[in-house]
Formats: structure tokens, sequence, C-alpha cells
């Protein structure tokens, strides 16, 4: 493996590691309020239990979400010296605010773990919300961040020096509404998801059944909502794409041609060589709706591009079909789940309906990191777009193969392990909590 | 506002020397204590730092952060010719901090404890080890970046008597910070006997080991004596740990808690002080000479301007809280 290649997969490996303990570690304070609430305002104990319960849970992901993100922060440089030499004093705002947020996040999970008989009830149950709170703007500082990359904005490049800069415009460059309204969404949706999936899980199983019922409702109606709104927004990014990055929106489409009434293509295979899309089913027309709100706008292909400044197509292409079938798929299951909580609730005893939400459990993940395959190949080859390469901003030390090799060895046996935990977490649920008689009646 | 950013990337460097090194150095106090006071220990340890470990890691984070961000180009240039320790440094922290949580949150608590507490207590021995070396690595001039071959760009810079000698220094002193901080936590007479002792172990270590690093700066050339003795800052500093060092011995019989932390935390500070004031703003010293200065070396106006106030409206935020949590937990008791 080349040290390019290596540095570049090091660092989506990392980023797709964290990203997934980011997210269940910005979402699942929010669950844990709502359920936490519910115990303060009924008094009823099951309410109790499955705070806690989720609170252990969250303090497994917490760490290493946080250690994974300290790796983060010194990897940029490991990896990418050249690129945060310039690029740190230009985009380094969100990541100092960010200090503050997850300072007051840590603080505030302190609070929230080891004060049970020590806070007042609702500081303690307010230190919890804190913890969200922090968490999602963490998130959302983070991917304000990223859309620097994608739309650089706050400085002048003048004959390759960066002058005149400016932190807060490049914070809130063209792409970071859009970026971070679909992230968050996808934090909730993808954790939602999960969740509400390993609860149905114990449903189908028969077990504890008061006490997974009421986890499930509380993660599928967040997931749902997010996953209902999902679609809309990507909406939005889509277009955006359009404007900002035209070979990226060509890549994911797998465009080669420029057209007016540009086809949407589902599914298809893209060839390089004879710049054609084998095996696709074609929508007229729908391409350039989408891109541009107009039937017949023209849509740029690849061909606007010269070879060496194209993304990897059919990366950008597959992973974005990913995404999109798994977003409309949980869109459909939402819609489901509406149904049956306002007009059929007997379905929400269903195996059927519980299978359904089960078979979820992975797709909001997979949804979430191709989406940020989508992203950040869809970007290459430059590391700031229009501006540098990523192959000018590598570091010069041989053999980060090696560094790749041992990073994806830690970071596989630490998922491994997390799984063996959270099964040994729920395994223990009716151990951990019988003294609370409520917990093994049946609806 | 420049110097409002210098002065919070030195508190935060400091922070995490004091608060994250005592936090790796309860891992090496469990690491000396003899098996059938492990659990005790282990107890302690856990109620002092549960609940705190995740925010004294931050000031890491806070520091890189400044680096990254106010100067970029120390920052790109400790990456490159660090690259090793540095990774080395952050699996150690991977390790420890996950299996410090994984260990107490395992629902079952069976044989996977030993797996845990090994990782734990190696990764509380290595991560200070190699940050100790970096820092060691940082003021001593080996680092070449002129190099042509693999061995001298990124290996001899980082690797040698001078750096490791750092490194098992700084070890020492977060055994010693960490025994400090837990005798005022452990609440029954024995044990507050048990830490006082490794208390002492760990400072005769630390002067032993900080000879062994004198040593090793005649050998190496770096003017560490001089930095010291020949600057009246350095001195004053020498002079004020040594005699906080003699009050300490003396009221570690009497184990007086809150003066013993003030008095050690006191300690290090200074020993920090005599290390780096005399070289300061030199922060990343090269082996062509050409040192880096963090004067030369900032970010643009712009960048520390906005970077000074956001670290002052974080802290206008982020003290209160923290001071609380710290108040709160001391000698908590509770799951
Ligand atoms: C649960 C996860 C999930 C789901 C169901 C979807 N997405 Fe997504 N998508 C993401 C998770 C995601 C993401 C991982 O969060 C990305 C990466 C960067 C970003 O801002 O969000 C993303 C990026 C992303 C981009 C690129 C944005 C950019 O580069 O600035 C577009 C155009 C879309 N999405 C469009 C959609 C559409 C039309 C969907 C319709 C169903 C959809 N996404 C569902
Ligand atoms: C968490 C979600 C993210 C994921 C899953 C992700 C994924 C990826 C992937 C797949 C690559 C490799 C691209 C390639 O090999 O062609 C990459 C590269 C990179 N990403 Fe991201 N990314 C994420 C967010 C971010 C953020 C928030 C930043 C910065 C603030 C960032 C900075 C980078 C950098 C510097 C590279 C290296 C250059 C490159 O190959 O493009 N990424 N990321
Ligand atoms: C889109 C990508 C990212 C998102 C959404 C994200 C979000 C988060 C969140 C919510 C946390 C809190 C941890 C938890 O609650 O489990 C976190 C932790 C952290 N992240 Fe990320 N992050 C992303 C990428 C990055 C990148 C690129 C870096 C570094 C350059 C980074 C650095 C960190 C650090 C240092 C922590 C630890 C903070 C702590 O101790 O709480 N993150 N991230």
């Amino acid at each position: 493996m080349d040290d390019f290649l290596a540095a570049r997969s090091q660092m989506a490996l990392s980023l797709g590691f964290h990203i997934i303990y980011a997210c269940i570690g910005m979402v699942m304070p929010f669950f844990m309020a709502v359920s936490h609430y519910k115990w303060l305002r009924t008094g009823n104990d099951v309410y109790k239990d499955l705070t806690k319960a989720w609170s252990k849970g969250v303090a497994i992901f917490f760490a290493t979400g946080a250690v994974s993100g300290t790796v983060l922060s010194f990897e940029l440089g490991l990896l990418w010296p050249e690129f945060m030499k310039h690029a740190g004093p230009i985009f380094g705002m969100p990541f100092s605010l960010e200090g503050t947020a997850f300072f007051i996040e840590a603080i505030a999970l302190g609070f929230f773990l080891y004060g049970w008989q020590k806070l007042n009830r609702w500081f303690h149950w307010f230190t919890g919300l804190v913890v969200g709170m922090s968490g999602l703007a963490s998130g959302i500082l983070v991917v304000a961040a990223n859309a620097w990359m994608n739309s650089p904005a706050g400085f002048d490049f003048v004959n390759g020096k960066y002058l005149n800069i400016d932190p807060m415009a490049a914070m809130f460059n063209r792409a970071w509404f859009s970026q971070a309204l679909h992230m968050t969404l996808a934090a909730f949706a993808s954790t939602g998801f999960a969740v509400a999936g390993v609860h149905a899980l114990m449903l189908l199983r028969n077990r504890e059944r008061v006490f997974h019922a009421k986890a499930f409702r509380i993660a599928a109606v967040f997931g749902c909502v997010a996953a209902m709104l999902q679609p809309l927004s990507g909406d939005i990014s889509a277009k955006d794409v359009a404007q900002r990055q035209p070979a990226k929106l060509a890549a994911m489409e797998a465009l080669y041609k420029t057209e007016r009434r540009a086809p949407l293509i589902i599914g298809g295979i893209p060839d390089d060589k004879t710049e054609r899309v084998n095996a696709k089913l074609e929508i007229p027309g729908l391409l350039s709706f989408m891109a541009h709100g107009d039937w017949n706008a023209e849509v740029k292909g690849l061909d606007q591009f010269p070879a060496n400044d194209r993304p990897p197509v059919a990366i950008t292409h597959y992973a974005f079909q990913v995404m999109v079938g798994i977003g409309t798929l949980l869109m459909a299951v939402s819609v489901l789940y509406f149904i049956a909580l306002i007009r059929k609730k007997s379905w929400l005893e269903r195996g059927w309906f519980l299978k359904l939400f089960v078979f979820a459990i992975p797709l909001g993940y997979i949804a979430l990191e191709a989406g940020w395959v989508v992203t950040e190949v869809g970007r290459q080859p430059w590391i700031i777009y229009n501006v540098m390469r990523t192959s000018e901003a590598v570091t010069p030390m041989p053999g980060i193969a090696w560094s790749f090799y041992i990073f994806s060895a830690i970071y596989l046996s630490l998922s491994l392990i997390v799984i063996f935990l959270l099964y040994r977490q729920i395994k223990m649920v009716p151990v951990l909590y019988s003294s609370n008689p409520d917990l093994n009646k049946t609806t | 506002m420049e110097s409002v950013v210098l002065i919070f990337l030195c508190v935060s460097i400091l922070l995490y020397f004091l608060l994250g090194g005592a936090d790796f150095g309860a891992g090496i106090v469990e690491l000396l204590t003899s098996r059938k006071n492990l659990s005790k220990t282990r107890k302690t340890m856990y109620h002092a730092i549960g609940p705190v470990w995740e925010a004294n890691h931050m000031w890491l984070i806070i520091a890189v952060v400044i680096l990254f961000v106010g100067f970029p180009v120390i920052y790109s240039t400790m990456s490159v010719y660090l690259h090793i320790p540095l990774a080395i440094m952050l699996i150690g922290i991977i390790a420890r901090g996950t299996a410090f949580v994984f260990r107490h949150y395992d629902a079952v608590k069976d044989s996977m404890q030993q797996t845990y507490n090994r990782i734990f207590v190696y990764s509380s021995f290595i991560t200070p080890l190699f940050l100790g070396i970096i820092a060691g690595s940082v003021i001593s001039r080996h680092i070449d970046t002129g190099a042509t071959d693999f061995a001298s760009a990124y290996i001899w810079g980082w690797l040698n008597g001078f750096s490791v000698s750092v490194g098992l220094f700084t070890v020492a002193l977060c055994g010693f910070l960490a025994a400090i901080y837990l005798i005022g936590e452990s609440d029954d007479h024995a044990d507050r006997k048990r830490f006082i002792r490794k208390a002492k172990q760990m400072n005769l270590a630390a002067v032993a080991s900080g000879c062994v690093v004198f040593i090793f700066a005649e050998q190496d050339e770096v003017p560490l004596r001089t930095w010291i003795f020949e600057n009246p800052v350095g001195l004053s500093a020498v002079i004020a740990a040594t005699l906080s060092l003699v009050a300490l011995w003396y009221l570690l019989l009497r184990g007086k808690t809150t003066v013993l932390r003030i008095l050690a935390g006191f300690q290090v500070t200074m020993i920090l002080l005599a290390i780096s004031y005399a070289h300061f703003p030199y922060f990343l010293r090269l082996k062509n000479g050409r040192d880096l200065s963090l004067y030369e070396h900032m970010a643009p106006e712009k960048t520390m301007q906005t970077l000074g106030i956001a670290l002052l409206a974080g802290s206008v935020l982020i003290l209160p809280f923290l001071g609380y949590l710290f108040y709160s937990f001391q000698r908590s008791t509770e799951d």
C-alpha cells in the first residue's frame, strides 16, 4: 500500500470510527433526558431504570468517542501537516469553540453519572440535557470545519499565499448550514433506529416487556421524526452541492456528459473508460429538477473538468446510491410507525413490525458512513476545494501503511469489545434491575 | 490578545501535566501496589478520578487546538518529526481511557477484568513516558529537519538519552502527584498510610530520575544547567521547589491533605517553570539551531484575536462549573 493511500485510509478509518461514537454520544443523552423526565414526573421506576441502563451505555460510548476524537485532533497534523500549516489559522475557529463545548459536555457528564444521590433532582436532570446540547453543538461546529474544506471562505488565495484571513467568515461558509442540518438529522435517525431496533429485538424475545416497550418508543419517535425530515434536508444539500461543487454532483450521479433535462440514474455501474453507466434505471429530467429546480436546466457533467480534477466516480456514485436508498427505506418505515402510533396500535406488538426495526439496526449508520464517503471522496482530488490538493498535504514520513495497519487493528478490537460490553449490559438488565417487580410484567 | 493565547497555552499544558498527570499516576500507583491491597486501591482510585478524568484530559485537546490554530508551523513540524512518539502516546491514550471505563461498566465482573486492569496500568505508564519523551525532544535540539535518512529524521530526534530520561522523570512525577492526591481521597488509616509511603517512594524516584536527566543533558549538550542555574527565574523556581519539598516531607507525616496537594502542585509547577522559562519563547528547538519561536510563528493577527476571545468566553463558561465539579466530588462515595 503506498503511503498516500495509507494516509487517506487511516483518516477515513479514524473518522468513520469516531463518527459513530460521536453520534451516539450526542443523541443518547436526549433519549435519557426524556426517560429521566418521565421518571421525575410520573415516579414510575421503570423510567429510572431505563435512564440508568442507558447512561451506562453512554458512558462506554462517550469514553470511546472522547479518545478517538483526541486521536483525530493529532492525526490532522500527523497525516496532513501541510494542510494544517495553512488551514489551521483559517478553519480553526470552530475547533476552538468546540473545545468549550467538549469541556462543558465532559463536566456535565461527570455531574450526571455520579450525581444521582448528590444533586437536586431537577438540576441533575438538567446536567443530562446539557450533555446532549453541548454534544450537539460540537457536532455542528466540527461539521462547519469540514464544510469549509468543501467551500473555502474567509481568506484570499494569492500566489500560493493565504492572505486576509477572517476566521468567522471561514466558519460561516456557504456549506456549513446544509451540512450541519443534514448531519444532525443523520445522527438522530441512525441512533434512533439502532436503539429502537435493539429494544425491538428484546421485545421479540419477550424479555422485560414494559422496560423495552418504553425504551423502544422513546428511541423510535426520535429516529422516525428525523428520518422523515432527512430526505428534505438531503434535497437542500444536493442543490447546494450542485452550486458549489458541480464535479462532486456529477460524480454522485455518474453524469459523464453535460446535459439539459438530465436524468436521475438509479443503480448502474459507471465505467470510466467508456464514460458510460451500464445496467441503470433512468428517470428523465429528474436530476435537472433536483439540482436546479427546473426539469430542463443544464447539469454540468464530468466532461467539464480536466481528468486530474475529477473525483473517483464509482465510489462516490455507489455511496450516494446506498445513502439515498437507505434514506428512502427508513422514511417508509417511519411512515408505518406513525400509522401504527395513530391508527393501528396493534401493529406495535406484531412480529413483522418489530422485525422491520431489528433489520434497520445497522442501516442508519451505513447511510451515515456512505454519506461521508460521498462528501469526502466527492471532494477529491482536493483537500481544500480548488485550493490545495490532497497529495500536496500528506506527511513526508514514509511507512504510513504500518501506522494504518496498527490503527485498524486497534479500532477493530475496540469495536468488538464495545459490542461485547453492550451485549453484556443488555443481557444483565433483568439481574441488575430485578429489584423492580414492574419490569417483568407483560403489557 | 497574543498574550492571552500564550497564557492559555501555557496554563493548559501545565494543567494537563498536573491533572492529567495525577490521573496517569493513579495507574502507575496501581501498577506498583502489591496484590493484596489492589482492590482497595482500585476502589479509592475509581472514586477519586471517575468523575473528573474526562475533564482532566480536555486540557490536552485545548493545548493541541491552540497550537494548530495559533501556531500552525510549530504544530505541523512537531507532527512530522515526532510522528512516532505521538502515535504511541495516542495509542496509550486510547488504551487507557477505554480500559478504565470498560472495567467499571462491564456488567459482568469476570476474568475480563484482569485484561482491562493490565491494559490500564501499562498504558498509564507508557502514555506519560512518551509525553515526557516528546517534551524532552521538543527542547533538546535533537530534531533534525534537514535529515535525509529515515532514522535521523524520524527516530533519533526522540529516541535519545535525554528525551527518554525526561520521559522517566515525567512518569515519576505523575506517580508522585497521584499518590499525594489519593491520600486525601482514602477514608481509612491503613490506606492513607500506604499512599503516604507511595508518595515518598515516588518522590525519591523523581529526584533520582531528575539527576539522570541532568547527566544526560550534559552528555547530549542540552544547556539545562545554564537554563536553571544561571537564570534568576530558573534558579528561584528550583529553590522554591526544593523548599516546598522539605515542607512536603514534614507535612506528609502529619497528613494535611489540602496543603499537601497545593505543595505538590506547586512543586511540579516550579520544576516546569525552571525548565522552560529560560528558553521561552523558543518552543521547538531544532538541530540546525533554527529554533521556532512562539512569537515568530504566530498565526495572523485576526486569528489570534478571535482565538483569544473564544478562549476567554469559553473559560467564563467553564471554570465555575469545573470548580463546582471538583468541589462536589471531593471524597464522593457513590456509584
Ligand atoms: C442516516 C444517514 C443519512 C441518510 C438517511 C441520508 N443521508 Fe445524506 N448524508 C449523510 C447521512 C444521510 C451524512 C453522513 O451525514 C452526510 C455527509 C456530509 C453531510 O453533511 O452529511 C450526507 C451527505 C449528503 C450529501 C452531500 C452533501 C455535501 O457534500 O455537502 C447529499 C447531496 C445528500 N447527503 C443527500 C441525501 C439525500 C437526497 C437523502 C435522501 C434520502 C439522504 N442524503 C439521506
Ligand atoms: C465524521 C465523518 C467523516 C467521515 C466518515 C469522513 C470520511 C473521510 C473519507 C472517506 C476520507 C478519505 C477520502 C479518500 O480517500 O478519497 C476522508 C478524508 C479526509 N477528511 Fe473526512 N470524513 C468525515 C468528516 C471530516 C471532518 C469533520 C473533517 C475535518 C474537519 C475531515 C477532514 C478530512 C481530511 C483532512 C481528509 C484527508 C484528505 C482526503 O483524503 O480527503 N473529515 N474523510
Ligand atoms: C463530522 C464529524 C464529527 C462529528 C459529528 C463529531 C462530533 C463529536 C461529538 C458529539 C463528540 C462528543 C463525544 C461523545 O459525546 O461521545 C466528539 C468528541 C470529540 N471529537 Fe469529534 N466529531 C467529528 C469529527 C471530529 C474531528 C475531525 C475531530 C478532530 C480534529 C474531532 C475531535 C474530537 C475530540 C477531540 C473529541 C473529544 C472530546 C471529549 O473528550 O469529549 N471530531 N466529536
